[in-house]
């Protein structure tokens, strides 16, 4: 890695967060928690329709056995954590803030695996169509937070073809480290996952786009990527960065056009635990049901990263972590910039929690929102080019046609406009809420 | 010193011209404005001049003129106009030559009293103060997901100014309300009912949850006990531990009869007493 920073791709407008936070996680190796009494899985963990339960209150269940299966294409299997006994099916917190329905199962302690599906060892000789099935029974959904199922995701429509596949290791996002710790411990996972979905896509460009703040992450997945035809791209360091759509900008140089997808642009976008998972789903043929989550804050005892079982409760994880020194502002699933507020401990982790953020009650604290001042600083950061003051003050007057015209559907919410507003206005709130509204009258 | 140098008659020169140019310009406009006149139908004229002009939307068109329109048309009776009383729904009738058309008053009733002090709030939002806005973060910071959520959404539309927020909780001025629905139309968690104007009592809770569920989060909710229906099973519904007054039974429960009942939480109470409860701060029993 000799590459200056003049060197490293990136997109136009972003920002760059003065303290990213991630020296309080990044350098803890990933451990694996003692066995819990309870977990309670979300049903829903995937963007679509949620699975159907085929489990009921009394069964009990091995480790992976699968608890609820997928509903039509667009939706993604479910399978136990741990094995035990189904205690319920009813509501529990959800990460959204309302109640969502989610199976309880109360562990056994004996962990015992159910029998998983056969490894397929000679994936390169395999009928793609049998690996989107693979990970379609393995529920893999991305994990990078928008938790699309992921054999969707690999079988983009026909008429838009395909030639890049890109591995999102950027983890722009202030405070999370589990996807860096990921590319440090498990880097073969990543690049065989890698090859499996360029395998399922049939396409030759696989690129994998780290921010340079992870040079020994880049360092060990560039040794063994050699001889393989995976490239890893070092990204500067700008949020955000890991957007599908600017990674598409950085890495390919194309533009997913407006409304479009990435493969509009010939691009398939996955994040990297996604494919170490795809890599234990066709190799080891085991389900999704762990991955890693960095809980992480100032106000923690021991922030770091943790193996976290899906259906571990907020409370069990900051208990690892050893608890809290202050009362937190806080509590965020992801990050502190797109991450969501929570309102209960009881809240599982799900397939596509990448962190837990504490944040301390002064870095909570929101500040006055005053007049725009008209700087135009976040026309500059606005990575997807719009102009949010603009849109602000056409939503703030109900305006929507305006904010219609004005591409406010094409808002990724990345927060990076409410970050430098010098007058503290709540642009992403406004987008949000105009985009919601617009959503409402189509 | 400037205004000095300048020439007395190059002012009038210019003075005379622009006004030369306007009048001219003015005869043209008023020349073709007379001779490609479009001729509209006179009646939808009168009728809008007749109609209130609030442009409230209750009747289900874009605002008086399209409703006036529709009138002429003989699409909708005049007496649809929520706005209009009687006697000027009669006097568009008369002029039209057509039925008044019978028309059930209606009002709207923000069918919650978990005031701020009544019902527990999970967090504290501290973003836009709009209940669309709270919505969209965790679902509101009130623990009730049916609840009014009080930051005033409906007030702000409302065309009449018939909605009050006291004590974080949205409160309808029957006097003031037509009936039109706007509130109702943005309210983001459906609390808002549009019912008819006869019954002066109402249920004011909209959770449909368990009583015993509700009864932790708000002291005013509706527990379901079904006291109000054992009285008078003809004027009041129970669905899913909810009551509701029947609108649409031939008798509606008046001011005594919510006394005979005595609502052990207070949830059914007339509209009067519903407002001197919320402005004390609420009900809790």
């Amino acid at each position: 890695m000799n590459k200056s920073s003049r060197d490293v791709m990136t997109f136009e407008g972003g920002i760059h967060p003065a303290d990213s936070g991630k020296a309080l996680s990044e350098n803890r190796p990933t451990l694996t928690p003692p066995l819990l009494e309870r977990y309670q899985v979300l049903l829903c963990e995937n963007v679509g329709k949620p699975p159907k339960p085929v489990v009921k209150p009394g069964d009990l269940v091995g480790k992976y056995q699968l608890l609820a299966a997928a509903e039509g294409f667009v939706s993604a299997n479910l399978h136990a954590p741990t094995s035990g006994k189904v205690v319920k099916i009813g509501e529990v917190p959800g990460p959204m803030g309302i109640p969502a329905p989610a199976i309880e199962i109360e562990a056994d302690g004996e962990d015992a695996a159910a029998e998983v599906f056969p490894p397929l060892d000679d994936w390169r000789d395999t009928d793609p169509k049998v690996l989107i099935g693979r990970i379609a029974d393995c529920g893999l959904v991305g994990m990078g937070g928008a938790s699309f199922p992921t054999h969707v995701k690999l079988s983009p429509p026909p008429d838009k073809p395909v030639d890049t596949l890109i591995l999102n290791g950027a983890e722009c996002e202030p405070f999370l480290t589990a996807d860096h710790r990921l590319m440090l411990e498990h880097p073969r996972d990543v690049i065989t996952g890698a090859q499996i979905m360029a395998h399922i896509l049939g396409v030759n460009r696989i690129c994998i786009g780290i921010e340079i703040n992870k040079r020994d992450a880049i360092e060990s997945l560039e040794t063994l990527a050699e001889g393989t035809p995976v490239r890893i791209v070092p990204l500067k360091v700008r949020y955000p960065q890991g957007s599908e759509k600017h990674l598409i900008r950085a890495i390919a140089g194309r533009e997913v056009p407006s409304g479009g997808l990435p493969a509009d642009a010939g691009c398939v976008v996955q994040n990297v635990a996604t494919a170490a998972a795809c890599s234990d789903a066709v190799l080891h043929g085991l389900p999704l049901v762990e991955r890693i989550v960095t809980v992480t804050g100032e106000v923690l005892c021991h922030p770091g990263n943790w193996k976290l079982r899906i259906g571990t409760p907020l409370l069990e994880a900051l208990r690892l972590a050893g608890g809290v020194t202050d009362e937190p502002g806080k509590i965020i699933f992801g990050g502190p910039m797109m991450g969501f507020a929570q309102r209960s401990l009881g809240v599982p982790i799900a397939k596509n929690t990448s962190g837990i953020l504490l944040l301390t009650r002064e870095e909570a604290l929101r500040h006055r929102s005053t007049s725009c001042i008209r700087c135009g600083r976040c026309l500059q950061g606005c990575p997807m080019h719009l102009s949010p003051c603009l849109l602000a003050t056409a939503i703030e007057n109900g305006r929507w046609n305006l904010a219609a015209q004005n591409h406010v559907m094409d808002c990724i919410e990345c927060g990076a406009c409410a970050y430098v507003c010098p007058a503290h206005r709540p642009l992403v709130q406004l987008m949000r809420s105009a985009k919601m509204e617009l959503r409402k009258r189509k | 010193m400037m205004l000095c140098a300048v020439d007395p008659g190059q002012v009038l020169m210019a003075v005379a011209l622009m006004t030369g140019a306007g009048l001219l310009l003015g005869a043209v406009i008023g020349l073709v404005a007379r001779l490609f006149r479009v001729e509209g139908d006179s009646r939808v004229d009168l009728v809008t001049e007749l109609l209130p002009g609030a442009n409230c939307g209750g009747c289900g068109k874009a605002g008086c003129r399209d409703f006036a329109k529709s009138v002429v048309a003989g699409e909708n009776p005049p007496g649809k106009c929520p706005v209009s009383t009687r006697e000027q729904a009669s006097a568009i009738a008369l002029a039209l030559g057509v039925e008044v058309g019978e028309v059930v008053p209606k009002k709207a009733v923000v069918r919650c009293s978990g005031t701020l002090f009544t019902s527990d709030r999970v967090a504290y939002y501290s973003g836009i103060l709009k209940c669309s806005s709270a919505m969209l973060v965790g679902g509101g910071p009130k623990v009730c997901r049916y609840g009014c959520l009080g930051m005033g959404d409906c007030a702000r539309k409302c065309p009449f100014g018939a909605i009050e927020i006291v004590n974080n909780l949205a409160v309808v001025h029957e006097e003031l309300c037509v009936g039109c629905g706007s509130c109702a139309a943005v309210c983001p968690r459906g609390v808002i009912a549009i019912v008819p104007a006869a019954s002066a009592v109402h249920v004011y809770c909209n959770s449909p949850e368990k009583g015993a569920e509700k009864r932790k989060v708000c002291r005013s909710a509706c527990l379901g006990c079904g006291k109000c229906v054992r009285k008078d099973p003809e004027k009041f519904e129970l669905t899913a531990s909810l009551a509701r007054v029947k609108y649409s039974a031939p008798e509606v429960p008046d001011a005594a009869e919510v006394e005979a009942v005595g609502c052990p939480t207070g949830a059914l109470t007339t509209i009067g007493a519903h407002y001197q409860a919320i402005r004390k701060g609420g009900t809790e029993k």
